[in-house]
């Protein structure tokens, strides 16, 4: 492995593949604050100069946190296919790169090789991809999922309906609810953000839920979105309906003690929601991702946020999840400064996602202390679809009372659609039309009218 | 084989069906018996615009729990009395699959005061006029203040000189203002919660340190502040990140004994400060009584037992 190269002349020389990999990072201002980012824009290509001599088995063999001090490393490591792993471990990530791009690559060949990398070669091939190249590829690798329905499959692009509301009121909540199917959102999940989230109130929202779900024969999954150990223990004292099992997850052992949770935890929930869940599986798991989370709980172990968010990806596989939401401008211009650098951080872990073998998603989003605004996030969310995300987060008009911040709205999952081509999940898609929805993909004039749920 | 003139009206007559104007390609439209278009209607007599007196109405004053956009709603009664129970942008109808275009003009207003309230500075006039010298953090902009929480916690030399200078040493309370993440809720709300707050603790006896404003403070930078001046208690009056409902919520953050680096368990908030949350002469007082029970107590955050 050779860690020097010229520019102009000029050598650049680094100390570790850390090192390269961070200043390989396009400007991010996470890698800033971690003190970590390149210096120069030059360094910064001559990090990706390098970067595209390593090879896979060097990047095998330097896990961001080492392998004894950390079980996701641990799950990463144990989870390749060590057959596929050897027929590519001699490849450079430029090599890589460019047979991931080629047009005799198919979807299978991607499907196979993914069982033989680790996150540190996914995250290195990222950082050598443009973001029309990180779309390309990205298309190439549909992954679909099948939990009550199936989503990511060719020519559907589904969403997420969020009605979150200030103080979890029933009526509220059930108001954003009516109105979301009626545009046609809501066929990857019906999935709140609880305000309260005792064991009772989550049950309770459940309940209401499956009742609406039932009543109306909507083909799709719900879930409140709650600490793991609260859904868990509202199936056991209440009975609740889920689906799907919830977690916020991140990409290291120490990340994830942040977020109070274990690969034991996870376990327990994927068990007990197939065995008591109302969901037909297999895919019975939701994750929630982002660039910055584990610079955040001081558990990046000196790595840059893209290589910590491809492990998180990484350790998210081996539950098979039905959804992977990067939820990309959540956190603030200290980890993702603009709109450039959001829309960058989406498209990258949009690849990284479907690389590792998972059905992603992306919750297009942003705080008002970022220097973005809502056309930022409707370009970030065409780009997304046209790269094959499976689904997309919808609120009222993109405003999110609750959590306070902006993301894609009702509108545009039908307005995506309608561009793209592209249809909802399919017996959803059927719902849609015998509700009066929509018609032959395209929105009704009865579309929008949340009052249609009212006349029952 | 079609001859050259026979062609070239075949393309004129084409042209000049799809309505192309100014085309080199076929000057001599006339043959082709397609009227010329006018040159007279469009240019040459202007339609005299006149300018009305009057204004268009606020489209900040719409109340988005009563809007109600959709047409012909199927029972429009019954989920507008739903709706009233959501603070969110429902029932707002749609034009094709995109938004009508007064929903899409109330949503830009809301987002475009919230991105004045995060990157404006406050008004140097209203400072003076409450009375407050201003000091800063190790941030020299807004955008390091946004990207470098770190150095919004920290007082840059001529801060601590400053206030070693000015205030008053050894308080049984400090209190200061900073913007934090909202300008505009300094704006809004100081000028009503700080004289409610001093007078509250006026009333209890407690005397009140040399109050300020901290501009690219976060929150943390109290501890440094309360280690300096040697203040007992602690309270900073602090912009909070805006939504697209309000930009001028304020949060008052209190300590006792606060010191750089405790946990965070030791801090007591008040927030939603502002005109259609915890009215601001309000706050005043009740931030008044959770001193003075820290005072009392000896003790903040978690284990303080609220009166």
């Amino acid at each position: 492995m050779k860690l020097k190269t010229k520019l102009f002349g000029h050598n650049y020389e680094f100390k570790s593949l850390c090192e390269v990999m961070a200043k390989a990072n396009e400007e991010k201002s996470g890698d800033k604050l971690a003190g970590i980012a390149a210096d120069s824009a030059e360094e910064r290509v001559a990090a990706k100069v390098v970067l595209s001599h390593v090879t896979l088995e060097d990047l095998r063999n330097t896990p961001a946190v080492p392998y004894e001090e950390d079980e996701v490393t641990r799950i990463i490591q144990d989870g390749v296919n060590e057959t596929i792993y050897k027929e590519i471990k001699n490849q450079t990530v430029g090599e890589f790169r460019e047979w991931l791009l080629d047009g005799t690559t198919t979807e299978a060949m991607i499907r196979r090789t993914s069982k033989g990398l680790t996150a540190e070669m996914i995250a290195a091939t990222a950082k050598l991809m443009s973001n029309l190249d990180l779309i390309y590829a990205g298309k190439k690798m549909p992954v679909p999922a099948t939990c009550n329905t199936t989503i990511g499959l060719p020519g559907t692009f589904a969403s997420r309906l969020q009605p979150n509301h200030t103080t979890d009121d029933p009526k509220g909540i059930m108001a954003s609810v009516m109105e979301g199917f009626s545009y046609g959102c809501g066929d990857a999940v019906l999935g709140l953000n609880p305000v309260d989230d005792s064991v009772e109130s989550v049950a309770r929202v459940l309940k209401e839920f499956d009742e609406f779900k039932n009543k109306w024969e909507i083909p799709t999954q719900i879930s409140v979105l709650a600490h793991v150990t609260t859904q868990i223990e509202a199936i056991k004292k209440f009975d609740a309906p889920i689906d799907m099992i919830f977690q916020s997850i991140s990409g290291s052992q120490k990340g994830n003690e942040a977020f109070g949770v274990t690969p034991q935890m996870l376990e327990d929930g994927r068990d007990i929601v197939l065995r008591r869940g109302t969901c037909t599986g297999p895919n019975v798991m939701y994750f929630e991702t982002g660039q910055g989370a584990e610079l955040s709980a001081e558990a990046h172990n000196g790595w840059d946020q893209v290589t910590m968010e491809a492990r998180t990806y990484g350790f998210g596989k081996k539950y098979a999840p039905f959804m992977v939401n990067t939820v990309v401008g959540f956190i603030g211009p200290e980890y993702l400064f603009d709109g450039k650098q959001v829309t960058r951080a989406g498209l990258e872990d949009l690849f990284m996602g479907k690389l590792t073998g998972l059905p992603m998603g992306c919750d297009a989003c942003y705080t008002n202390h970022i220097k973005t605004d809502q056309n930022d996030i409707e370009n970030l969310a065409t780009l997304l679809v046209a790269q094959g995300c499976n689904f997309l987060i919808s609120v009222p008009q993109g405003d999110d009372c609750m959590l306070m911040y902006q993301a894609t709205g009702y509108h545009d999952m039908p307005a995506l659609r309608e561009v793209f081509g592209l249809r909802p999940i399919a017996e959803f898609d059927c719902w849609l039309e015998k509700m009066g929805f929509s018609e032959n993909g395209k929105l009704t004039p009865l579309a929008g009218d949340a009052s249609v749920f009212l006349s029952k | 084989m079609i001859e050259q003139n026979a062609l070239r009206e075949i393309i004129e007559q084409v042209l000049g069906e799809m309505n192309v104007s100014g085309m080199n390609a076929a000057p001599k439209t006339a043959q082709t018996g397609v009227a010329a278009p006018s040159t007279s209607g469009s240019v040459a007599v202007a339609t005299k615009t006149t300018i009305d007196d009057g204004f268009i109405p606020d489209v900040t004053d719409v109340d988005i729990r009563k809007q109600y956009l959709v047409e012909n709603p199927v029972n429009g009664p019954a989920y507008a009395e739903l709706k009233l129970h959501a603070p969110c942008r429902l029932a707002i109808g749609k034009a094709g699959a995109r938004y009508k275009t007064d929903p899409m003009l109330q949503f830009r207003a809301a987002h475009s005061a919230a991105q004045d309230a995060v990157f404006s500075a406050v008004d140097t006039a209203f400072l003076e006029k409450m009375g407050f010298f201003t000091i800063q953090t190790m941030c020299d902009n807004k955008d390091i203040f946004l990207t470098r929480p770190d150095l919004g916690r920290r007082l840059n030399e001529e801060a601590i000189k400053t206030l070693n200078e000015k205030c008053t040493k050894n308080p049984k309370v400090q209190i200061y203002v900073s913007d934090g993440l909202s300008s505009a809720a300094v704006a809004a709300n100081v000028a009503d919660v700080y004289p409610s707050l001093v007078q509250g603790l006026k009333s209890y006896g407690i005397e009140v340190g040399t109050p300020f404003f901290l501009e690219y403070g976060r929150v943390g930078a109290m501890d440094q502040i309360t280690e300096l001046l040697g203040a007992e208690v602690t309270c900073v009056l602090i912009g909070e990140r805006p939504g697209l409902i309000t930009a001028e919520s304020m949060s008052a953050y209190m300590t006792y004994k606060g010191t750089v680096g405790m946990p965070e368990a030791r801090r007591n908030v008040i927030s939603n400060i502002h005109k259609d949350g915890t009215p601001p002469v309000e706050a005043g007082a009740h931030i008044a009584e959770v001193l003075k029970s820290m005072l009392d107590q000896k003790t903040s955050g978690t284990e303080l037992v609220k009166a």
